[in-house]
């Protein structure tokens, strides 16, 4: 078959666009079921933890850097430190411990 | 009020750009290794604003499969923000007119979504715009640069950046992780069930966007069941 690659890309762009813009266009009313609110409540954190982890393992080239820098990110983010100061460090953490490791 | 709203979410947004060039840099990289242009690539990064969902369209198009099977693969990555489009819609804050939520809808990225829904009160939404201001740029730019000129940069810092992304989502979910214990076991609980469908190996079959809306699903339902809030503790939120 004959591809285009600029239909992949409309194809990709529309369906993840639907996907994003469905529910927040649908559920107009504020959801009464308590059910479902404790439910949407817990979303983010399940996601998210969910997508972190062992990802984060594999993210760099040496699991025990990664395993440093994933430390770090959790002892900085416990004691309230900023995005852009978590993310760094990890990076940091890994970039110097990679320099040791190899 | 709503310019302010905005620049705060710039500012917050500003690790995000950093986390969102890391990845959309490597991302660039891999795009030309299979033969995209430059425009192609950054049309796609533009328009989709999605690392998962891009990293396995191109192998879907390396492959030069069919369309559908492009639509379906994007369904089954990307449904966890029919989720998090569903928790939004809650967030919003109904005095702002019903048109924005076609704007955000556009940014409901994992990061985006995760600092917008972070955010305390009702959401406004000029901090979302603000907080994609600032990241979607940096996706976009990482991307140029990654096609352009990925072979400058040296590969242990391309390492160390990878990280970048999953030090934004443990910074996203940890503070309220500490002020709220329900949180701290929902978050154990989700990266436990992660790593055990990264082991047992029928279960490592499963697709990594399936995963984790299976896992989203299991955990907090089960966390709303066991742990649900109270009237105060809602409306703090």
């Amino acid at each position: 078959m004959r591809t285009n690659i600029y239909i992949y890309i409309a194809v990709m762009a529309i369906v993840t666009y639907l996907i994003r813009m469905l529910p927040l266009t649908l559920i107009r009313k504020k959801i009464t079921n308590k059910f479902i609110r404790d439910f949407l409540y817990y979303v983010p954190y399940a996601t998210l933890a969910a997508m972190t982890f062992p990802a984060i393992l594999y993210s760099t080239s040496n699991v025990w850097a990664a395993t440093a820098g994933f430390l770090a990110a959790l002892v900085l983010a416990y004691r309230g430190k900023s995005l852009l100061t978590v993310a760094g460090s990890a990076c940091v953490v890994v970039f110097i411990l990679e320099l040791i490791l190899h | 009020m709503n310019f302010k709203e905005w620049k705060l979410g710039l500012k917050h947004g500003i690790p995000i750009c950093l986390g969102y060039f890391a990845v959309s840099f490597a991302f660039g990289i891999q795009a030309g290794s299979i033969g995209l242009t430059v425009f192609q690539t950054f049309l796609m990064s533009i328009t989709n604003v999605t690392s998962a969902g891009q990293f396995s369209a191109l192998g879907v198009i390396a492959a030069g499969s069919s369309y559908f099977e492009m639509a379906c693969t994007q369904l089954l990555i990307n449904m966890r923000y029919l989720l998090m489009s569903c928790a939004l819609s809650q967030k919003v804050d109904t005095r702002f007119a019903f048109a924005h939520r076609f704007g955000m809808a556009y940014g409901v990225t994992d990061e985006i979504f995760g600092s917008s829904i972070c955010h305390p009160g009702p959401l406004n939404p000029f901090y979302t715009y603000g907080l994609m201001s600032s990241a979607i740029p940096g996706w976009g730019i990482g991307t140029l640069l990654g096609i352009i000129c990925g072979n400058i940069l040296p590969e242990n810092i391309i390492s160390a950046l990878g990280i970048a992304i999953y030090g934004m989502f443990v910074a996203i979910i940890i503070p309220t992780a500490k002020v709220d214990r329900r949180v701290m076991t929902v978050i154990i609980a989700a990266m436990s069930f992660s790593f055990i469908f990264k082991i047992v190996p029928f279960l490592a079959k499963v697709s990594s966007g399936f995963q984790i809306i299976i896992i989203t699903v299991v955990i907090a339902s089960a966390a709303a069941l066991l742990f649900p809030r109270t009237e105060e503790e809602e409306d703090a939120y």
